[in-house]
């Protein structure tokens, strides 16, 4: 089969359409720059009538909402999930690892929590202070000018709190809680456990004119069609392409290689053209790679040649390694006094208003590092799902659970709003042990060979989950509140998630100084290859109790600045 | 081509290539095809658009066990002034589901075979025909969950699938959210919970928190801060 070559030339290549895909194009396209965007999936506008799910109704779906295509209910605005069909990946042993993917403009960016949290001064040099994994070359101060730009740039409320791990910013103003979450509040006070507004990148209040305000929905899940929320194709592409940016968009196009020269510079990428089905390469004075970091070591792994026979960059051996994940586990608390609600309209932005930092000190817990809790509960849209089981609660008030008769509607009625949720998620340790690579045994419907992934949790990450649960039951009790169910055991890892379900996951192409223990350096760039740049998750080094979106953006923003300084200076 | 023709051609379009599909298109009438297209826009991706339309066009259940599933479910939600399960569309999402969910198709047409076997062994008749304490009778045996075991003998299993289908298809209907008086999903502004709602719970917003709050009145002036993070406008 013959490669199609294009023979335009363009200044940068960026592979993936996310957050750092998103932030790199907007950036390096304002400077006047050449880009190409590689996204393997559909291009997707939320203001697209076709595609837009925002604002349907259950009944407008044959299946109710049910999660059945797309795993997180049918409205979720995320083109994959856990599994694709035609793109497997396998798990060695009894690894049990998940990756969910998102093939569209945009990616996983259009359907995410919002959740913006910047790492704090101790993220960054945690083995300073527990000796455990590695400090990132660098530090807060290094990233706080982006952070702070992208605050600006793309708008996040919150509240500055002068909490010297959790910095503060330049915030838009917070949505009241909502009654559950004051109830949370409460029993949050009662167990010493710090509470502060949320921080979402939603818009409560305008930051130009180019994106709408939120109307409180709640449903961020399925992106903002007037761009209220933050997605990398409403927020970054599009905008970069309205200033005159030269973008041009390779939808449906499947990279499967960074391809070199003879003197070991990036040139271009191939990528398979998923409409026609066949390789066509274009060619880049650049490579910015933000395909996710896993997507991403995949591609540098599949780019071999003579000169990088292990992949490309891998001279250290460690891309793939250091995957690390959040850990997280929940719980429901059933909260009679919230029986019988009043009616009225709480749907607010799509997420929490208000959640748990991490508020304990390490050296008096049998675990390091820690996690941060969200809430969730309230008056929800009914969806598939709703009126399940819908009297089981009668037992906790001594009354008959199941039957039939209209007496099941007064039941659903009454239990309407009455559980609130609690979501932990921390800090996991990154370790070599843990890591994706390429699978000789398995290729995807394109012909590229896919991930398999190896991933234990250790003792750290289960006693961190052990320690959520029984916080949970305390913040419960003290609510005034049933929680349900039994605390997972250590047969069931203490409730631990399988890795990869929080969707965190990070540190596959890691950054450090040193070129024997890290794969990038601190502006990105692969030790072995001058023009070729990770702007993912995959440079991550540790990822605090924070998810990561933001520091992706901070850090894509400070790379796509490195380039176009080094440009000037003709050192590209 | 305005959005619903350009819908269709996606649709069909989609549909032309898709092989499987083909006989149930040629054996179903242009008009009820047409109809099961067009109930439903709900942002599909033309892959997924395809196999709901695949499911729609099949059919999994014959019409004697929709007519049971029909009386079943209006004995476990029986009409009422607020809404009735036809009204809710609940066989037809239960039809719809058992080929979207095929675990449930066993399980169901199994269990409406077992209220049907123990109808007749016990009555002499289906369940249908039973009156309506003999189908009572039968569905006591099986309605209410054994708290003291983990796992539920089959007819309980089956009841229980049943009810849950029957109140999410109601609960999720346009009668059934009303009736549940949900009173979201459409352009307003959050401005905390109502004084009436915080008394009855004896509750209060902190009036330090209230600082960090939206103002309603000024969301729609650009935001710019002061060096210090401090919002100005």
């Amino acid at each position: 089969m013959q490669i199609i070559e294009s023979q335009k030339i363009y200044d940068v290549i960026i592979v993936g359409s996310g957050a750092g895909g998103g932030m790199a194009t907007k950036v390096l396209a304002d400077a006047g720059l050449k880009v190409a965007v590689m996204e393997a999936g559909p291009f997707f506008d939320p203001a697209n009538p076709e595609q837009r799910t925002q604002l349907k109704w259950p009944y407008e779906s044959p299946r109710r909402g049910a999660g059945t295509q797309r795993d997180f209910g049918e409205f979720d605005m995320a083109y994959g999930g856990w599994n694709i069909e035609g793109e497997p990946y396998n798990n060695i042993g009894d690894t049990k690892f998940d990756w969910f993917r998102s093939r569209m403009l945009g990616g996983r960016t259009n359907h995410w929590g919002r959740i913006s949290l910047r790492f704090g001064p101790n993220d960054f040099k945690a083995k300073d202070r527990d000796g455990l994994g590695e400090n990132w070359p660098i530090g807060y101060d290094d990233v706080k000018p982006y952070y702070d730009k992208v605050d600006k740039l793309i708008g996040i409320f919150g509240s500055n709190e002068k909490r010297v791990n959790d910095p503060d910013g330049f915030f838009l103003p917070a949505p009241k809680p909502r009654l559950h979450e004051l109830y949370y509040i409460k029993g949050a006070k009662k167990s010493n456990v710090d509470v502060i507004p949320s921080r979402l990148s939603i818009l409560t209040k305008r930051i130009n004119n180019d994106r709408g305000v939120c109307f409180f929905c709640g449903q961020c899940n399925r992106s903002c069609s007037v761009y209220a929320d933050f997605s990398s194709g409403s927020c970054l592409i599009f905008p970069a392409q309205k200033n005159g940016g030269q973008v041009d968009l390779y939808v449906n196009s499947m990279v499967s290689e960074v391809t070199i020269d003879d003197n070991g510079k990036a040139n271009g990428v191939k990528y398979i053209n998923k409409e026609d089905r066949q390789l066509y390469k274009i060619k880049g004075k650049i490579v910015v790679l933000a395909a996710s970091a896993c997507s991403s070591a995949r591609i540098l792994l599949n780019s071999k040649s003579e000169k990088f026979p292990n992949g490309l960059g891998n001279s250290s051996g460690l891309i793939g390694k250091y995957l690390h994940d959040s850990t997280g586990t929940d719980r429901a608390v059933f909260v009679p006094e919230l029986m019988n609600r009043k009616r009225y309209n709480e749907d607010g932005v799509g997420g929490l208003h208000v959640y748990s930092p991490w508020w304990l000190d390490n050296k008096k817990l049998d675990f390091p590092r820690g996690y941060h809790i969200e809430i969730w509960g309230g008056m929800g849209m009914p969806g598939y799902g709703t009126g399940f089981d819908a009297n089981g609660l009668n037992k906790y008030l001594g009354l008959t659970v199941g039957g039939y008769g209209n007496g099941l509607r007064e039941d659903v009625k009454k239990f309407y709003g009455s559980v609130i949720g609690m979501s932990g998620r921390g800090e996991s340790i990154a370790r070599k042990e843990n890591y994706c690579e390429i699978d000789p045994t398995t290729v995807d419907e394109f012909g590229i060979p896919v991930l398999r992934f190896n991933y234990q949790w250790s003792d750290f990450e289960r006693k961190q989950a052990k320690h959520m649960h029984e916080t949970f039951e305390e913040i419960g009790h003290n609510m005034g509140g049933v929680v349900l169910g039994d605390a997972p055991g250590k047969d069931q890892n203490y409730g631990l998630l399988n890795p990869g379900r929080i969707i965190h996951e990070v540190g596959t192409t890691r950054m450090g100084s040193d070129p024997k223990t890290s794969v990038v350096n601190e502006f990105e760039r692969l030790h072995d290859v001058e023009n070729v740049f990770v702007v993912d998750a995959g440079p991550f080094v540790s990822q605090a109790d924070k998810n990561p979106t933001w520091t992706i953006l901070a850090l894509a923003w400070r790379t796509s600045d490195y380039i176009i300084e080094e440009l000037k200076k003709q050192n590209l | 081509m305005d959005r619903r023709d350009s819908l269709k051609s996606m649709i069909l379009g989609s549909m032309a290539v898709g092989l499987t599909l083909e006989s149930c298109v040629n054996t179903t009438a242009p008009e009820i095809i047409e109809e099961k297209i067009w109930k439903y826009t709900y942002g599909r991706t033309p892959k997924e658009a395809v196999f709901d339309q695949e499911l729609m066009l099949e059919q999994f259940f014959e019409e004697s066990e929709l007519q049971t599933i029909k009386t079943l479910a209006n004995i476990i939600l029986p009409p009422n002034e607020h809404g009735t399960v036809e009204q809710a569309g609940v066989v037809d999402f239960i039809e719809f589901m058992v080929k979207d969910v095929p675990e449930f198709q066993v399980k169901i047409r199994g269990g409406l075979m077992w209220l049907n076997n123990t109808c007749n062994s016990k009555f002499n008749t289906s369940f249908v025909n039973c009156t309506e304490a003999q189908q009572k009778e039968i569905l006591d045996s099986i309605a209410f969950p054994v708290m003291e075991v983990d796992e539920q003998v089959q007819e309980i299993q089956f009841f229980s699938l049943m009810r849950n289908l029957v109140l999410t298809g109601y609960f999720t209907s346009e009668v059934g959210i009303k009736e549940l008086d949900y009173k979201g999903n459409m352009p307003n502004v959050w401005d905390g919970v109502p004084q009436e709602v915080l008394d009855d719970h004896g509750l209060s917003y902190d009036a330090e928190w209230l600082t960090k709050c939206m103002d309603p009145n000024n969301r729609d002036e650009v935001a710019q801060w002061d060096d210090e993070g401090n919002l100005i406008t």
